[in-house]
């Protein structure tokens, strides 16, 4: 039965501090059915004069999770983030509507997906919707060959950086790598630039092992490496992309 | 229907609007000091080589300037108020441009009293519709430079039309040419429901306000 | 800012084009009149410009939709768009992981 999205009222339950300028907000939502790993939600705040205005944010947590988590950059500018970064607390409620997303999402209960190796690519907050998909992953024990290559400026703000750290050193299909664009730490031999197509071209799993890929983040990381990939020989259907707009984060 | 949740503490870009200016920001509009983009399909990117303006439609013969010659004709600033339908305003901003009464003024219109109005036409397929009067008497201009620069792109560059008295989207970015004509002809976003003349002082922000 | 940023995937308008089409239509297809190639909604690029929104074709920009909501009214400029392919089992609710019975 086609189903329209109705408004829930979601409470704050837990605020997770994850990095300098990132959150996670643990939600009960009631009436929330389930969802796909990579799907989104519009969250809606209205101020007291009537003026409303909403953003998408991906969600973080994967579908057995109890709780719904979304993962929060706080834009310097934004209209919306630095409310849901400074101003909520716990015991809050917010609106949203969802899930969101057919098309950007990664099922383990697919067949179809445990042939194609996987190809995850994160620039900054894109992280969150893949995260979906690695914890979904992890839960549902499938081990299809999985890398994960992740950009962030700094060290300290690699978002869910001890979980990965610990997903990836019990599971040997997983592997994680980080790139550090602004400033790498002493001692550091992970990549430290942009994602750029060497880079692409050194981890990336090879066309033809038919591998599915995922990109999330800033519009013109997202674009980029769609466009490498194609180059370095993915056909066009394998990739799929997801632009949270100029800063990240889903805010416009 | 259920009573609207109200985000606590949630203020919106809004804010509180000075006093002092509330003779100036008409009603339901807040003050801001951005400039916000707002973007309905891919920045067009014209080059100056490229770049030309021109006026026809239901006239004896079009009028057309390149970059070099419009550039030549006489320019003036203007320190203006623009109001968007989206609820912000900005005071005083500064624009530099030629004004429409120049570019109407090798045009016998005299001869073709059933042109009434006007459909600007955009790089990028926008368009917009107006009363030709709005254009005429010192209301209009193709400004090209704002606060002192060329204008920026993604704010319509190299030149966009400006009408200050009328909501900000009649102030058509990337404009490249006017079409006169007798009858009036719904823009891209008058076509779907907003205002046709659009007078922030009116509140004519949609259809049958 | 640069211009490519102010767009975001048509999977962004899922939450709009849901309030019109009580569907997942961001995995439904369309035509493009401009360039006749077929498009998942989800791979459009989407313009949310404060006055509505648009849907581009990602190869030749062409608008396939334009929505504004208005007084009450969703009104929608389709011309951009020739044929609408949409998988019968997501009008049905027949999507896996999801269980709207009711």
């Amino acid at each position: 039965m086609a189903q329209q999205l109705k408004w829930h009222l979601a409470k704050v339950l837990e605020i997770r501090q994850e990095t300098p300028k990132v959150k996670s907000l643990i939600l009960e939502v009631p009436n929330w059915t389930t969802h796909l790993a990579g799907q989104h939600v519009d969250v809606r705040l209205t101020a007291e004069d009537g003026y409303q205005t909403q953003r998408s944010y991906s969600i973080a947590s994967p579908p057995e999770d109890t709780y719904l988590m979304l993962t929060v950059e706080r834009i310097e500018d934004g209209e919306v983030s630095p409310y849901l970064t400074d101003d909520l607390r716990v015991g809050d409620r917010i609106e949203l509507r969802g899930p969101i997303g057919g098309y950007f999402v990664w099922n383990a209960q697919d067949a179809r997906n445990n042939h194609s190796p996987l190809f995850l690519v994160a620039g900054g907050s894109g992280i969150v919707p893949l995260m979906a998909m690695i914890r979904h992953r992890a839960n549902s024990g499938n081990k299809v060959p999985t890398k994960l290559l992740y950009s962030s400026p700094y060290h300290e703000e690699i978002i869910y950086r001890e979980e990965l750290d610990d997903i990836s050193a019990n599971d040997f299909s997983l592997r994680v790598i980080h790139t550090l664009t602004r400033r790498q730490p002493q001692h550091w031999n992970g990549y430290g630039r942009r994602i750029d197509l060497a880079m692409l071209a050194e981890t990336a799993w090879e066309p033809a092992e038919n591998p599915r890929a995922f990109t999330c983040g800033p519009t013109t990381l997202v674009e980029a490496v769609a466009s490498s990939l194609q180059k370095l020989g993915y056909k066009p259907e394998s990739i799929k992309t997801e632009r949270f707009g100029p800063t990240g984060g889903g805010t416009v | 229907m259920a009573d609207t949740f109200i985000s606590r503490g949630f203020k919106g870009r809004a804010g509180t609007t000075d006093r002092a200016l509330k003779g100036r920001i008409p009603p339901g509009q807040y003050e801001t000091k951005d400039f916000p983009v707002l973007s309905a399909g891919p920045t067009p990117r014209t080059s100056i080589e490229q770049w030309n303006f021109s006026i026809y439609g239901e006239i004896a013969e079009e009028v057309k300037w390149t970059w070099n010659e419009f550039l030549n004709l006489p320019r003036e600033s203007v320190t203006v108020d623009i109001h968007c339908v989206t609820k912000w305003s900005k005071l005083d901003t500064v624009w530099t441009g030629v004004s429409v009464d120049i570019l109407l003024k090798d045009i016998n219109l005299e001869a073709q009293p059933a042109i009434g109005y006007l459909i600007a036409y955009c790089d990028g397929g926008y368009t917009t519709n107006l009363p030709l009067a709005d254009v005429r008497g010192g209301k209009a201009w193709i400004a090209y430079e704002h606060d002192g620069k060329p204008l920026a792109p993604e704010h319509g560059g190299p030149a966009r039309l400006l009408v200050p008295h009328l909501y900000f989207w009649k102030s058509a970015k990337w404009v490249r040419g006017f079409k006169l004509v007798a009858e009036n002809k719904a823009g891209f976003w008058e076509s779907l429901g907003y205002h046709n003349y659009g007078d922030p002082w009116k509140e004519q922000r949609y259809a049958g306000d | 800012m640069r211009d490519t940023d102010l767009r975001l995937d048509g999977n962004a308008a899922g939450g709009l084009l849901n309030e019109i089409f009580p569907f997942e239509m961001t995995t439904a297809e369309a035509t493009c009149a401009g360039c006749g190639t077929m498009k998942l909604f989800g791979e459009t690029m989407f313009y949310r410009h404060g006055m509505g929104a648009i849907l581009r074709c990602a190869d030749c920009d062409t608008a396939l939709i334009r929505i504004t909501h208005v007084r009450g009214y969703y009104q929608l400029d389709l011309s951009g768009m020739t044929y609408v392919r949409i998988a019968a089992d997501i009008i049905t609710g027949h999507r896996s992981g999801t269980d709207h019975s009711q």
